[in-house]
């Protein structure tokens, strides 16, 4: 664009030019700025599935049957098109990927930033920037690491010796009922919404949403998601705990299962 | 109401771009509150080459808050304590007898100490540089009003208009991110009709003359506070707007 102006003499730049230069809509993500609007939608399609998956595990008030209902439910998705479990594995795949580009933007952009800054021996006073925003490079690896045993744990089964696949009440009640599992809940769910707020917030910021008319209303929206999500994951650790969901060992499906199974074998 | 204070002053210095710096301290006594902190140096100064040491360097030009050529890390705050004002019309009566200042350069990896408190500022020309202009035809000025603009867009492209281009963002920033400077550079130009031939092809090439230099943004919102001229991180979500509209636009115009 320069037609006038030659290049300034400079000193030498913090970031080298990407070896290779991917195609177009790829190379936008070969820049800062288009990294940052994938980060902020990555995080719009996280953050609605863990509204979603909060919502969801409310089934566990309703009790144990009711909460197998769902989870079958989120198999049965869609089965009138595709065969079971396809749309679920459709979104899980999108998840990951989703998951996968979050941790990959924030990665390299934090790489970028720390090349270009330099501490300040006297210090630097934080004005603006808040605890969430300051410990964004914090919640996030807590979340990745705590999404990996909470897979492991509830999904896979790996740390329960008492699993029961496909009876969530039961899973839940056994391994939240341990003190230092309930611990680790409370703190990555706390991570989890601090992360939240701050980046509900800063979303709107990446992807260029903002009007002025509206713009007061993202704090509220912020800390609402946050508290909301903090107040629904925090109560399946802590009501465990208290004894309002307990099966007392038994799983309730696992014997509606082999019930089923002796019928049939009568008939 | 003018009255005398002493304070003392720790200060960054250092010899030259490769040398090893150090903190110093000087003993700043009988300084009047009237004074600005860039007259306090002055003093400072004054006493220090009275005394036959070599005086403090630090930059400064029209002192009076426009120029963006001062600018300085005072007590961990870009411009000091004072909200919307650069170190030069930063006064001592924002200070206490007996206070104790830390003066540090900006610091970014792309603003390398030249010597003591002054920084090269370069890489933001070279983000100007790179589009931070319109291309007009040259010869007589054209009518006043002859391209009408709303008061509305006018006001904010003037908001934008007011950075003077100090680099106090980038010195606050914990990413040293220069996102508040490029975006006012880019949207009082964006904003305005004469902005608009070039606004694409301005929008990607700033903004990847900035990723060259600078860290990534991440919402902090401390430019916002240490910028003299209030410029609202707003600027910065429409300049990410436009850049990835610019990313579409330029592709199909390249063909």
């Amino acid at each position: 664009m320069a037609q006038t102006v030659s290049r300034v003499s400079t000193p030498p730049p913090v970031r080298s030019e990407p070896r290779v230069k991917l195609p177009w809509p790829l190379s936008i993500y070969q820049t800062a700025v288009g990294k940052k609007w994938v980060m902020g939608l990555t995080g719009v399609a996280l953050l609605g599935f863990i509204v979603v998956h909060m919502i969801g595990n409310l089934h566990l008030y309703e009790g144990p049957l009711e909460i197998h209902e769902y989870a079958e439910t989120l198999r049965d998705l869609g089965t009138k098109i595709v065969p079971r479990t396809w749309l679920l594995w459709a979104m899980r795949i999108g998840l990951i990927a989703a998951f996968g580009l979050h941790i990959h933007s924030a990665y390299s952009l934090s790489r970028m930033s720390w090349a270009a800054d330099q501490r300040y021996p006297g210090g630097r006073n934080y004005i603006a920037a808040n605890f969430a925003s300051r410990t964004m490079r914090w919640t996030g690896p807590i979340i990745g690491l705590y999404l990996f045993y909470h897979l492991a744990d509830l999904t896979w089964g790996w740390f329960n010796p008492d699993f029961v696949r496909g009876d969530p009440y039961h899973n839940v009640s056994e391994s939240l009922g341990s003190i230092p599992v309930a611990i680790l809940y409370i703190v990555a769910n706390t991570a989890l919404a601090v992360h939240i707020f701050h980046g509900t917030w800063s979303m709107f910021q990446s992807l260029g949403v903002n009007s002025p008319r509206y713009n007061h209303l993202r704090r509220y929206l912020a800390g609402g998601l946050a508290g909301i999500i903090l107040v629904g994951n925090l109560s399946f650790p802590i009501f465990v705990q208290a004894g309002v969901i307990d099966d007392n060992g038994r799983s309730i499906v696992e014997e509606l299962q082999q019930h089923e199974a002796a019928e049939g074998e009568e008939s | 109401m003018s009255s005398e204070i002493n304070l003392t002053l720790q200060v960054w210095r250092q010899p030259g771009p490769q040398a090893e710096g150090r903190f110093v301290t000087y003993e700043a006594k009988g300084i009047s509150t009237d004074a600005s902190f860039l007259e306090m140096l002055d003093i400072v100064n004054e006493r220090l080459i009275e005394n036959g040491e070599e005086p403090i360097v630090f930059e400064s030009d029209c002192r009076e808050g426009i120029c963006g050529t001062c600018g300085l890390m005072i007590n961990g705050q870009a411009h000091g304590p004072q909200k919307s004002t650069a170190t030069c019309q930063l006064h001592m009566r924002s200070f206490s007898d007996g206070d104790h200042i830390v003066i540090e350069p900006w610091r970014a990896t792309s603003f390398p100490v030249l010597r003591d408190l002054a920084v090269d500022r370069r890489a933001m020309d070279a983000i100007i540089a790179s589009g931070g202009y319109i291309s007009v035809n040259t010869g007589a000025a054209p009518d006043a009003n002859l391209t009408p603009v709303p008061k509305e867009t006018a006001d904010t492209a003037f908001d934008a208009a007011a950075c003077i281009g100090c680099g106090a963002c980038v010195a606050a920033c914990p990413n040293s991110a220069a996102q508040l400077f490029t975006a006012a550079k880019v949207q009082h130009l964006n904003l305005l009709p004469q902005g608009q031939a070039q606004r694409w092809a301005r929008t990607e090439a700033m903004v990847e003359t900035m990723e060259e230099f600078f860290g990534s943004c991440t919402n902090h919102g401390e430019c916002e506070e240490a910028c003299p001229k209030d410029i609202p991180i707003d600027f910065i979500a429409w300049t990410n707007r436009d850049y990835i509209k610019a990313k579409v636009k330029n592709r199909k115009l390249a063909g």
